[in-house]
Protein backbone atom coordinates (compact mmCIF):
# COMPACT_ATOMS: atom_id res chain seq x y z
CA UNK A 1 0.00 0.00 0.00
CA UNK A 2 3.01 2.28 -0.15
CA UNK A 3 1.84 3.44 -3.58
CA UNK A 4 -1.54 4.49 -2.21
CA UNK A 5 0.11 6.45 0.57
CA UNK A 6 2.22 8.35 -1.92
CA UNK A 7 -0.81 9.07 -4.10
CA UNK A 8 -2.72 10.40 -1.11
CA UNK A 9 -0.01 12.83 -0.20
CA UNK A 10 -0.76 16.50 -0.76
CA UNK A 11 1.91 17.72 -3.18
CA UNK A 12 2.68 21.04 -4.83
CA UNK A 13 1.76 21.12 -8.51
CA UNK A 14 2.82 23.57 -11.20
CA UNK A 15 -0.13 25.51 -12.62
CA UNK A 16 0.04 27.32 -15.96
CA UNK A 17 -1.97 30.51 -16.30
CA UNK A 18 -4.24 30.17 -19.31
CA UNK A 19 -6.43 33.25 -19.09
CA UNK A 20 -7.39 36.14 -16.83
CA UNK A 21 -10.89 37.57 -16.86
CA UNK A 22 -11.88 40.74 -14.99
CA UNK A 23 -15.10 40.21 -13.01
CA UNK A 24 -15.38 43.57 -11.25
CA UNK A 25 -12.93 46.45 -10.79
CA UNK A 26 -11.36 44.60 -7.83
CA UNK A 27 -11.89 40.97 -8.74
CA UNK A 28 -10.37 38.74 -11.41
CA UNK A 29 -10.86 35.14 -12.42
CA UNK A 30 -7.67 33.25 -13.26
CA UNK A 31 -7.91 30.10 -15.30
CA UNK A 32 -5.17 27.52 -14.77
CA UNK A 33 -4.13 24.37 -16.52
CA UNK A 34 -2.79 22.01 -13.87
CA UNK A 35 -1.10 18.87 -15.21
CA UNK A 36 -1.76 16.06 -12.74
CA UNK A 37 -4.82 17.78 -11.21
CA UNK A 38 -6.72 14.99 -9.43
CA UNK A 39 -10.16 16.61 -9.76
CA UNK A 40 -12.16 18.36 -7.08
CA UNK A 41 -15.58 18.70 -5.46
CA UNK A 42 -17.71 21.85 -5.44
CA UNK A 43 -16.69 24.00 -2.50
CA UNK A 44 -13.11 22.81 -2.11
CA UNK A 45 -10.12 25.12 -2.28
CA UNK A 46 -6.44 25.19 -3.11
CA UNK A 47 -3.37 26.50 -1.36
CA UNK A 48 -1.40 28.84 -3.59
CA UNK A 49 2.33 29.35 -3.00
CA UNK A 50 4.41 32.17 -4.43
CA UNK A 51 8.18 32.15 -4.19
CA UNK A 52 10.19 35.35 -4.60
CA UNK A 53 13.61 35.45 -6.25
CA UNK A 54 15.26 35.58 -2.81
CA UNK A 55 13.41 32.41 -1.76
CA UNK A 56 10.80 34.15 0.38
CA UNK A 57 7.51 32.26 0.20
CA UNK A 58 3.94 33.36 0.79
CA UNK A 59 0.99 30.98 0.90
CA UNK A 60 -2.77 31.62 0.74
CA UNK A 61 -5.92 29.56 0.36
CA UNK A 62 -8.42 30.27 -2.44
CA UNK A 63 -11.74 28.65 -3.21
CA UNK A 64 -12.11 26.94 -6.58
CA UNK A 65 -14.74 28.69 -8.72
CA UNK A 66 -15.08 26.18 -11.53
CA UNK A 67 -17.28 23.10 -11.59
CA UNK A 68 -15.62 19.79 -10.76
CA UNK A 69 -16.12 18.29 -14.19
CA UNK A 70 -13.66 20.63 -15.83
CA UNK A 71 -10.04 19.67 -16.41
CA UNK A 72 -8.88 23.21 -15.83
CA UNK A 73 -9.49 25.07 -12.61
CA UNK A 74 -10.50 28.66 -12.07
CA UNK A 75 -9.80 30.80 -9.05
CA UNK A 76 -11.57 34.10 -8.52
CA UNK A 77 -9.42 36.47 -6.51
CA UNK A 78 -10.31 39.78 -4.87
CA UNK A 79 -7.49 42.28 -4.79
CA UNK A 80 -6.78 43.36 -1.22
CA UNK A 81 -5.00 46.73 -1.18
CA UNK A 82 -2.38 45.85 1.43
CA UNK A 83 -2.27 42.18 0.48
CA UNK A 84 0.92 40.28 -0.19
CA UNK A 85 -0.41 37.70 -2.62
CA UNK A 86 -3.68 38.91 -4.18
CA UNK A 87 -2.25 42.06 -5.90
CA UNK A 88 0.34 39.83 -7.55
CA UNK A 89 -2.32 37.37 -8.73
CA UNK A 90 -4.70 40.05 -10.03
CA UNK A 91 -2.23 42.59 -11.43
CA UNK A 92 1.02 40.85 -12.34
CA UNK A 93 0.10 37.40 -13.62
CA UNK A 94 -0.04 36.94 -17.40
CA UNK A 95 -1.05 33.97 -19.55
CA UNK A 96 1.89 31.59 -19.73
CA UNK A 97 3.08 32.40 -16.19
CA UNK A 98 3.38 29.58 -13.69
CA UNK A 99 2.60 29.38 -10.00
CA UNK A 100 2.55 26.53 -7.50
CA UNK A 101 -0.62 25.21 -5.96
CA UNK A 102 -1.75 22.14 -4.06
CA UNK A 103 -5.13 20.60 -3.56
CA UNK A 104 -7.93 20.17 -3.64
CA UNK A 105 -8.21 20.67 0.11
CA UNK A 106 -11.22 20.71 2.40
CA UNK A 107 -14.26 18.47 2.47
CA UNK A 108 -16.53 20.08 5.01
CA UNK A 109 -17.83 22.96 2.88
CA UNK A 110 -18.75 20.76 -0.07
CA UNK A 111 -21.97 20.11 -1.97
CA UNK A 112 -22.72 16.94 -3.95
CA UNK A 113 -25.73 16.58 -6.27
CA UNK A 114 -26.49 13.27 -4.52
CA UNK A 115 -27.27 15.09 -1.26
CA UNK A 116 -30.94 15.11 -0.29
CA UNK A 117 -32.85 18.32 0.20
CA UNK A 118 -32.98 21.86 -1.12
CA UNK A 119 -29.94 24.10 -0.94
CA UNK A 120 -29.65 27.68 0.23
CA UNK A 121 -26.42 29.48 -0.67
CA UNK A 122 -25.67 32.75 1.10
CA UNK A 123 -22.66 34.71 -0.11
CA UNK A 124 -21.07 38.01 0.80
CA UNK A 125 -18.75 39.59 -1.80
CA UNK A 126 -16.08 37.16 -2.96
CA UNK A 127 -17.61 34.61 -0.59
CA UNK A 128 -19.72 33.73 -3.62
CA UNK A 129 -16.78 31.85 -5.20
CA UNK A 130 -17.25 28.37 -3.68
CA UNK A 131 -21.03 28.82 -4.01
CA UNK A 132 -20.55 29.50 -7.73
CA UNK A 133 -18.74 26.16 -8.03
CA UNK A 134 -21.88 24.55 -6.55
CA UNK A 135 -24.22 26.42 -8.94
CA UNK A 136 -22.02 25.48 -11.91
CA UNK A 137 -21.85 21.88 -10.72
CA UNK A 138 -25.64 21.77 -10.47
CA UNK A 139 -25.94 23.09 -14.04
CA UNK A 140 -23.24 20.81 -15.43
CA UNK A 141 -24.76 17.67 -13.94
CA UNK A 142 -28.34 18.53 -14.90
CA UNK A 143 -29.38 18.29 -11.26
CA UNK A 144 -32.91 19.43 -10.42
CA UNK A 145 -32.02 20.32 -6.82
CA UNK A 146 -33.90 23.37 -5.53
CA UNK A 147 -30.91 25.70 -5.17
CA UNK A 148 -31.20 29.36 -4.22
CA UNK A 149 -28.50 31.99 -3.91
CA UNK A 150 -28.85 35.06 -1.74
CA UNK A 151 -25.90 37.26 -2.70
CA UNK A 152 -24.86 40.42 -0.90
CA UNK A 153 -22.70 42.93 -2.78
CA UNK A 154 -21.89 46.59 -2.16
CA UNK A 155 -23.24 47.84 -5.48
CA UNK A 156 -24.33 46.54 -8.88
CA UNK A 157 -20.85 47.03 -10.37
CA UNK A 158 -19.40 44.92 -7.53
CA UNK A 159 -21.54 41.88 -8.29
CA UNK A 160 -19.15 39.05 -9.20
CA UNK A 161 -20.34 36.71 -12.02
CA UNK A 162 -23.29 39.05 -12.67
CA UNK A 163 -24.06 37.96 -16.22
CA UNK A 164 -23.45 34.28 -15.65
CA UNK A 165 -25.72 34.35 -12.61
CA UNK A 166 -28.46 35.87 -14.76
CA UNK A 167 -28.00 33.10 -17.32
CA UNK A 168 -27.88 30.36 -14.67
CA UNK A 169 -31.02 31.63 -12.97
CA UNK A 170 -32.90 30.97 -16.21
CA UNK A 171 -32.18 27.27 -15.74
CA UNK A 172 -33.75 26.84 -12.33
CA UNK A 173 -31.71 28.26 -9.48
CA UNK A 174 -33.20 31.33 -7.90
CA UNK A 175 -30.69 34.18 -7.61
CA UNK A 176 -31.53 37.08 -5.30
CA UNK A 177 -29.26 40.09 -4.91
CA UNK A 178 -29.02 42.58 -2.12
CA UNK A 179 -26.97 45.73 -2.69
CA UNK A 180 -25.89 47.13 0.64
CA UNK A 181 -24.25 50.45 -0.20
CA UNK A 182 -25.58 51.75 -3.50
CA UNK A 183 -28.40 50.72 -5.79
CA UNK A 184 -28.80 51.60 -9.46
CA UNK A 185 -31.72 53.86 -10.47
CA UNK A 186 -34.96 51.92 -10.53
CA UNK A 187 -33.58 49.10 -8.34
CA UNK A 188 -36.46 47.13 -6.87
CA UNK A 189 -34.44 44.44 -5.10
CA UNK A 190 -33.10 44.35 -1.56
CA UNK A 191 -30.90 47.24 -0.48
CA UNK A 192 -29.79 46.27 3.00
CA UNK A 193 -27.62 43.79 4.84
CA UNK A 194 -28.93 40.25 5.01
CA UNK A 195 -31.22 39.74 8.01
CA UNK A 196 -33.62 37.11 9.31
CA UNK A 197 -36.59 38.60 7.44
CA UNK A 198 -34.72 38.42 4.11
CA UNK A 199 -33.54 34.86 4.78
CA UNK A 200 -37.12 33.83 5.59
CA UNK A 201 -38.39 35.40 2.35
CA UNK A 202 -35.72 33.89 0.09
CA UNK A 203 -34.81 30.57 1.59
CA UNK A 204 -36.53 27.27 1.98
CA UNK A 205 -37.99 27.24 5.48
CA UNK A 206 -36.28 25.40 8.29
CA UNK A 207 -39.08 22.81 8.06
CA UNK A 208 -37.85 21.90 4.55
CA UNK A 209 -34.46 21.11 6.10
CA UNK A 210 -32.29 22.76 3.47
CA UNK A 211 -28.54 22.32 3.31
CA UNK A 212 -27.26 25.84 3.88
CA UNK A 213 -23.84 27.12 2.83
CA UNK A 214 -22.72 30.54 4.05
CA UNK A 215 -19.46 32.09 2.86
CA UNK A 216 -18.10 35.58 3.30
CA UNK A 217 -16.15 37.81 5.64
CA UNK A 218 -16.28 36.64 9.27
CA UNK A 219 -18.78 39.28 10.57
CA UNK A 220 -21.08 38.51 7.61
CA UNK A 221 -20.97 34.78 8.29
CA UNK A 222 -21.56 35.27 12.01
CA UNK A 223 -24.62 37.47 11.41
CA UNK A 224 -26.15 35.19 8.77
CA UNK A 225 -25.53 31.96 10.70
CA UNK A 226 -27.03 33.46 13.85
CA UNK A 227 -30.13 34.63 11.94
CA UNK A 228 -30.54 31.19 10.33
CA UNK A 229 -30.35 29.37 13.66
CA UNK A 230 -32.83 31.93 15.03
CA UNK A 231 -35.19 30.92 12.20
CA UNK A 232 -35.00 27.33 13.39
CA UNK A 233 -32.40 25.89 11.00
CA UNK A 234 -30.41 23.07 12.58
CA UNK A 235 -26.89 24.34 13.29
CA UNK A 236 -25.46 21.13 11.81
CA UNK A 237 -27.10 21.88 8.45
CA UNK A 238 -25.67 25.40 8.29
CA UNK A 239 -22.15 25.08 6.96
CA UNK A 240 -19.98 28.14 7.09
CA UNK A 241 -16.71 29.26 5.59
CA UNK A 242 -15.21 32.48 6.87
CA UNK A 243 -12.51 34.49 5.29
CA UNK A 244 -10.88 37.43 6.88
CA UNK A 245 -8.69 40.18 5.59
CA UNK A 246 -5.99 37.52 5.84
CA UNK A 247 -3.31 39.70 4.40
CA UNK A 248 -4.45 38.19 1.04
CA UNK B 1 -12.99 41.85 16.55
CA UNK B 2 -9.59 42.13 18.11
CA UNK B 3 -8.43 38.83 16.70
CA UNK B 4 -8.84 37.45 13.22
CA UNK B 5 -11.30 34.59 13.41
CA UNK B 6 -11.68 32.08 10.61
CA UNK B 7 -12.73 28.45 10.73
CA UNK B 8 -11.25 25.00 10.25
CA UNK B 9 -11.47 25.29 6.47
CA UNK B 10 -8.53 27.69 6.69
CA UNK B 11 -6.21 24.98 8.04
CA UNK B 12 -7.38 22.20 5.69
CA UNK B 13 -4.10 22.25 3.77
CA UNK B 14 -1.70 22.17 6.71
CA UNK B 15 -3.71 19.45 8.49
CA UNK B 16 -3.84 17.28 5.37
CA UNK B 17 -0.12 17.84 4.90
CA UNK B 18 0.49 16.34 8.34
CA UNK B 19 -2.24 13.71 8.63
CA UNK B 20 -2.34 12.85 4.87
CA UNK B 21 -6.15 12.56 4.90
CA UNK B 22 -8.86 15.20 4.59
CA UNK B 23 -9.32 16.58 8.12
CA UNK B 24 -12.07 19.24 7.94
CA UNK B 25 -14.69 16.48 8.11
CA UNK B 26 -12.97 14.81 11.09
CA UNK B 27 -15.10 15.13 14.23
CA UNK B 28 -13.39 16.72 17.20
CA UNK B 29 -14.49 16.38 20.81
CA UNK B 30 -13.78 19.33 23.09
CA UNK B 31 -12.01 18.46 26.33
CA UNK B 32 -13.60 21.49 27.97
CA UNK B 33 -17.33 21.12 27.32
CA UNK B 34 -17.56 17.77 25.53
CA UNK B 35 -19.16 19.26 22.38
CA UNK B 36 -18.46 17.52 19.09
CA UNK B 37 -18.00 19.43 15.82
CA UNK B 38 -16.42 18.81 12.42
CA UNK B 39 -13.02 20.49 12.24
CA UNK B 40 -14.40 22.72 9.46
CA UNK B 41 -16.85 24.24 11.96
CA UNK B 42 -14.25 24.91 14.65
CA UNK B 43 -13.14 28.51 15.14
CA UNK B 44 -9.60 29.28 14.03
CA UNK B 45 -7.65 32.32 15.15
CA UNK B 46 -4.73 33.33 13.03
CA UNK B 47 -1.65 35.07 14.37
CA UNK B 48 1.93 33.89 14.05
CA UNK B 49 0.33 30.45 13.95
CA UNK B 50 -3.18 29.10 14.30
CA UNK B 51 -5.23 28.39 17.41
CA UNK B 52 -8.33 26.21 16.95
CA UNK B 53 -10.97 27.00 19.56
CA UNK B 54 -14.22 25.30 20.50
CA UNK B 55 -17.13 27.32 19.01
CA UNK B 56 -19.19 26.53 22.13
CA UNK B 57 -16.86 27.19 25.07
CA UNK B 58 -13.75 28.79 23.50
CA UNK B 59 -11.38 26.12 24.85
CA UNK B 60 -8.10 26.11 22.91
CA UNK B 61 -8.27 22.74 21.17
CA UNK B 62 -5.28 22.68 18.84
CA UNK B 63 -2.32 24.96 18.15
CA UNK B 64 -0.40 24.95 14.88
CA UNK B 65 2.87 26.71 14.14
CA UNK B 66 4.76 26.26 10.88
CA UNK B 67 8.08 27.13 9.41
CA UNK B 68 9.45 26.12 6.01
CA UNK B 69 10.29 22.58 7.02
CA UNK B 70 8.43 21.76 10.23
CA UNK B 71 5.01 21.92 11.84
CA UNK B 72 4.46 22.10 15.59
CA UNK B 73 1.02 20.83 16.57
CA UNK B 74 -0.24 20.95 20.14
CA UNK B 75 -3.47 19.47 21.44
CA UNK B 76 -4.13 21.39 24.66
CA UNK B 77 -7.90 20.84 24.67
CA UNK B 78 -8.85 18.25 22.05
CA UNK B 79 -10.07 15.12 23.80
CA UNK B 80 -10.62 13.04 20.66
CA UNK B 81 -10.51 13.24 16.87
CA UNK B 82 -12.64 10.87 14.82
CA UNK B 83 -11.05 10.56 11.39
CA UNK B 84 -12.60 8.85 8.36
CA UNK B 85 -9.71 7.01 6.73
CA UNK B 86 -11.84 5.30 4.07
CA UNK B 87 -11.25 7.94 1.39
Amino acid sequence: MAGAAVLGRLTWLVADVVALVPETPRVKTIEFDVPGWPGHRAGQHVDVRLTAEDGYQAQRSYSIASAPDETRIELTVERLEDGEVSPYLTDELRPGDRIELRGPVGGYFVWEPSQDGPVLLVGGGSGVVPLMAMLRHRAATGSDTDMRLLFSSRGWEDVIYREELERLSGGGPQVVHTLTRSQPPGWTGYGRRIDAEMLAEVGPSAAERPNVYVCGPTPFVEAVAQALVGLGHEPGRVKTERFGPTGG
Amino acid sequence: MDRLMLDGNAVAGVLEEVFTVEMTTAIGTCGGCGATEPVGAIHVFKGAGFVLRCPHCDTALVTIVKDDARVWIGFPGMRRLLVDTSR
